[in-house]
Order: structure tokens, then sequence, then C-alpha cells
């Protein structure tokens, strides 16, 4: 008699989760973001030698959340702190993880010269537009005329200045091995950025320099949306100002 | 095999970390220590080392974090500006529980200031640390060849107390050029601390380095662990040296290169008269409050000499607690005191 199988696991937290609730708000891409770096790291093997960088803003517990080793770095520094560690270890797998309140405002200066060194890690950029934990102020990625609790009025040039594009500014430098802007919007984009955050941590593997994926996400609650409205928002609005696009592949150049 | 060479206060600084087993710098360069970092780029990568030109001393502290994090003996040296730029790095290295060792050869401020000699990063080097309950373990050095062995020593009393050590000189310290005993370079041990993150993770818990505590009871249960750590070091790492009188009028308080220019004042007022006793503090960090305070009961003043105008002279205060009268000899923005003008003081006060 053919046996019978009750249940087959088809979906379950990666190992290189932990087991604990995140704190993220309902419908934030965060969490979604953590999963798929989390995948990447389970598929390609590299759970037991990976040190994760935890930044400052709404992801400030990563090191929680990710199964690895883990640092926590102050606001803005996670790539200076990411090339000490490199640098002591290069075979150890490195990545921070940072908003754009981290990266693209107090922390421009640290990602900017990480790559003109072509520092061999991987950054994941998750850009929502706001600096989300402190309440939803203007970041330097706010779109003209949004609305936060520090552009009352809609971004203004005259009070803030234009949006700062991180991809298109990192594009022209020389060490940068890996670099994507994607979003995870739907199924099929979540698939599309899985694909190039395998690519950021195999380029990192292979040693070929500085990667970074930018995720265009949600923070439904300083945008004061329904989730599905705020993913809505990302595929109407902010892919205008932020194109989805692999701006450069070195993987696929060497091959 | 020890060798002697004429080697500058920089020079000393670079060789004493390589010596002490430093196999990681991190820096940016600023006037007068700028031969440390050149000298780290020449002498380290041959030697398995790694030499990194930060952004900023902003950027140099966190590399020296993360390097620290996995257990690297790891330095960056700087003078004042860039020291003020390291604070938030070194506030969140004591919170993380993280050793360095850093080099302050301090100039001239506030501002951009100017490139000569100061002491006024007293209250910098031995209350800063940036924002928070912690503070560097501080020395003191006074001549070339106690910035190499201070130096060297500072790497493992840094890994045994779990935080920055702060090396505080000056611009003419950094530049003066005097005979210095080399020891053979040691290696930094192979063994990593059971904290240290990265490596090979199989069959070990995970490790966090982090200074993120929102629960306030855990947050100072940290701060006393550290507290705890910095009584320790009072213990054992409280160092000094004292000489002139055995029955002193006056008590002479100068530490780094004013200390030794109160050595040649001292013998001065003695030829006029006025017996003193000068005791330098090495380390400032824990302070040498027992030695000062005992003094302070058999003199009749204590002159402090500084050049600031009245950071170091706090600490001695407060060791005297109101025994004796405390006077103050401090010159500022980059002046430097003459042994002459400081035995007219001594003479003055007597
Ligand atoms: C030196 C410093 N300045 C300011 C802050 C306060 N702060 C915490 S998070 C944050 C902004 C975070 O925004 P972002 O990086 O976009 O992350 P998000 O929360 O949106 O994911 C700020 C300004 C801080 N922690 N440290
Ligand atoms: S505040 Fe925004 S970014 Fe932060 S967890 Fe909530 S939804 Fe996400
Ligand atoms: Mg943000």
């Amino acid at each position: 008699m053919a046996e019978t199988k009750l249940a087959e696991s088809v979906y379950k937290r990666p190992e290189s989760l932990t087991d604990v609730q995140m704190r993220y708000c309902p419908g934030c891409t965060h969490g979604i973001a953590h999963r798929l770096v989390a995948e990447v790291l389970d598929e390609l093997g590299l759970k037991e030698r990976t040190v994760a960088i935890a930044t400052v803003g709404c992801s400030v517990y990563a090191y929680e959340y990710f199964d690895t080793d883990a640092v926590q770095a102050a606001h803005g520094r996670g790539p200076a702190v990411a090339t000490g560690i490199k640098r002591c270890q290069p075979d150890t797998i490195v990545f921070t993880y940072q908003g754009d309140g981290d990266l693209a405002a107090i922390g421009l200066a640290e990602v900017m010269h990480a790559a003109t060194r072509a520092e061999n890690f991987t950054v994941i950029f998750v850009n929502n537009a706001v600096f989300g934990m402190t309440q939803g102020q203007m970041a330097p990625t706010t779109l003209m005329g949004q609305k936060t609790t520090t552009t009352p009025q809609g971004r203004s040039v005259e009070q803030g200045g234009y949006p700062l594009n991180i991809c298109e500014l990192l594009a022209q430098i020389p060490g940068v091995a890996y670099l994507a802007r994607e979003t995870m919007t739907s199924p099929k984009r979540i698939r599309q950025a899985k694909r190039s955050l395998k690519k950021a941590f195999q380029a990192q593997a292979a040693g070929l320099g500085f990667s970074l994926v930018e995720l265009v996400s949600s923070c439904p609650t300083w945008w004061h949306m329904k989730p599905l409205e705020a993913l809505q928002w990302i595929e109407d609005v902010m892919l205008e100002q932020y194109p989805l696009k692999v701006f450069v592949d070195k993987l696929a150049e060497g091959q | 095999m020890p060798e002697r060479q004429l080697i500058t206060g920089n020079e000393a600084a670079a060789e004493g970390a390589i010596a002490g087993g430093c196999r990681y710098f991190f820096g940016y360069p600023i006037t007068p220590q700028n031969r440390i970092p050149e000298y780290m780029s020449e002498h380290l990568p041959p030697i398995g080392g790694v030499y990194i030109q930060a952004e900023s001393e902003v950027a140099a502290i966190n590399m020296v974090y993360g390097a620290a994090a996995t257990g690297a003996w790891a330095m960056t040296t700087s003078s004042s500006p860039g020291i003020s730029l390291m604070q938030e790095g070194l506030s969140y290295m004591i919170g993380a529980e993280l050793p360095c060792v850093l080099v302050n050869m301090a100039r001239g401020g506030p501002g951009l200031g100017n490139i000569a000699p100061a002491q006024s990063d007293y209250w910098l080097a031995t209350r800063g640390a940036g924002h928070g309950d912690g503070r560097c373990l501080t020395f003191a050095p006074f001549s070339v060849q106690e910035i190499y062995d201070l130096v060297g020593q500072a790497f493992p009393i840094a890994q045994k107390y779990r935080n920055p050590v702060m090396i505080l000189a000056d611009a003419v310290l950094a530049s003066m050029r005097e005979p210095c005993a080399l020891r053979d370079r040691l290696d930094p041990p192979e063994e990593k601390p059971s904290w240290a993150v990265g490596g090979d993770q199989k069959g070990r818990q995970r490790n966090i380095v982090n200074s993120l505590w929102t629960d306030p009871p855990v947050m100072e249960e940290v701060n006393l662990r550290i507290q705890q750590r910095y009584r320790e070091a009072a213990q054992n790492e409280t160092r000094w040296t004292e000489h002139g009188a055995d029955d002193p009028e006056i008590l002479v308080c100068a530490y780094g290169i004013s200390a030794r220019i109160c050595q040649t004042a001292i013998e001065h007022a003695a030829e006029a008269g006025v017996a003193c006793r000068l005791i330098r503090p090495i380390s400032l960090f824990p302070f040498p409050t027992e030695v000062i305070a005992d003094w302070a009961q058999r003199v009749d003043k204590v002159l402090v000499v500084e050049l600031s105008m009245g950071q170091f002279i706090e600490d001695v205060r407060l060791a005297v607690a109101g025994a004796c009268p405390v006077e103050l000899f401090g010159r500022t923005g980059g002046m430097l005191v003459t042994p002459e003008e400081v035995a007219e003081r001594i003479i003055e006060i007597a």
C-alpha cells in the first residue's frame, strides 16, 4: 500500500531568521525585505559566516531578527563599521541594512566612500521616503510635494530641496559590483527583488566589490495609508522618481 | 632584542602600536600627527596588517568599532578636532563594551585653533567619550620612550577592560625626536575573545555587538558593569611618578609635557630655597587621587601646571579636597610654559 503523505511543508521561516515577533507596523515592507535577505542567505549557504549590521531606523532591531552574528551601528555609520569588519575578516559575509534617513542623510559620506573604496560588502537600502522611526519626517528621498511631519505643506524646493537618487549617484562609481533598485509591491516584483539580492550577495562572495540593492518600500503608518494603498502609491508615484533598474551587474559581465 | 633609535613621538606611537600587537589602523590625516598614519601605511601591509585612510574621523572610529567587534586589535590616531568627531563612536564602543586604542596628539583650540602644543583636551579625554555614562581609560606619556611603551601596553589593557584607551599627548611630544628602545614586534593573540563576531559560526551561539538597551533596568545593569571595570582599572592601572623634596613646602602637579618642564622648574625653585615635590599622573583616568591626597596633608600649597586654563586642576582639587590651597599656572592656545616661569610662580606662592 502506498504511503500517504499527510503534510508537506511548502513554506516555512528561513533558517536565517529568528523565531521572534518583529516590531514592524502591519503592512510595512521591512518584514518582506528581511525575509528575502534571509532566504538568500539560506539558499547561498552563508548563514554561518555572515555578520548583519543593524543601523538606526525602524530596523534598528534587525540584530534580533537575523539569526547570524550581528553588530548594531550608529546612525549612518553602518558602511564604516562594515568596512572595519570586512577588512579584518575578508571571508566573512557582511551586509548593512539601512533606511533612507540612515543612508541618504546622515550616512551619505560613509556609503559613498565605501563604494569608492570598492569595499566588498552588501548594502540593503530600504527607501520609504520618510524617517519612519522618528515619526515620519522628511527624508532626502521624500518626493516633491510629499507631505511629511516636517513638510506639512508638501516638500518644496525652497524648504527641502530635491529628492536624492542614490542608485543613480552610485552607478558612476567604478568600485560598485552590483547595483539595482527593486520593490516589493507584487509577488512578481518580490521574486525580482530576491533575484537582485541574491546577485548582490553572490557578487560579494565572489569578491567583486561593493553591492547595493535599493528596495523602494512602504511606510503605511507615516504615509497615512492603508497597506494596499501604500503599495499602489509606490507603483503610481514613487517609481516615477525611483525607476526600477539593474544599474550595475559585474557578475553578468564576468560570464 | 632591544634596539635604540632616534625617532619622533609620532613614530614611537606607530611603532609602539605595532610592537604591542596592533595590525589594523584606520585614520584621517590631521597635523601634528600625520606621521603616524604615514608610518602605518608603510609598515602594516607588509606584515599582513591593514591600513585604511577613512573619509573622516567619524568613519575612522566606526571602522575601528567594526574591527574591534571581530576581536582584532585596532587603533586610530588624531589630534583635537578629529578627536571631537570621534566622540560618537567612542560612546558606542563603550556601550557595546568594545576595546580599542586611540592617540590624541592634542593641539591648540577651541575651533580649528592651531597646531601648537596644548593640554586643553583634558576634559575631552577624561570626561568625554561622547554621551552617556562612560569614559576612556586615559594615559599621558611625557617622553618619546613613554609614548612607545604606553601605546603598546594600551592594547591588552583595552582588551582586559573592554573599553577604549586613549593616549593623550601633544604637538611637542608628537614631533620631538629622542632615543627610544624598541622591542621585537609581538603578534596579536590568535584566539579571538568569546564575544567577537564573524569567522566560522558553526557550533557556537551567535554573537551580537550592541549598545541598544531600551529597558532602563537592563541599561543600568550594563552601566554598572562598566563602572565596575573602571573600579578594577583604578586598582590595577593607576600610575604616576613622583620625585623631589621629601619634606616639601609646595606640591607641584603636572602631566605630560608640562610635567617635563616642571622637572627643571622644581630644581630652580630648590636653588632659590623652596622645596618642592612633583607628582606626575601617568594615568589620568583612573586618576592617582590617593597619592595627591596624601601629600596635600603635608604641604603648604599645591601648584597645578597645565597648558589649559583649569581643566586638570579639577581632578587635583578633588584629590586635595580642601586640605590646602590649590593654585593654577596655566597657558593656553598653544603657548608653552618655561621652567623659569614655573619656578618664578612657585617662589611667588611659597
Ligand atoms: C545621531 C542620531 N541622530 C538622530 C537620531 C534619531 N533617528 C533615529 S531613526 C532616524 C531616521 C530613520 O529613518 P530611516 O533611516 O529612513 O529608517 P526608517 O525608520 O524609515 O526605516 C533618526 C533621525 C539618532 N538615533 N541618532
Ligand atoms: S513606521 Fe513605517 S517604516 Fe517603521 S515599521 Fe511602521 S510602517 Fe514600517
Ligand atoms: Mg525611511
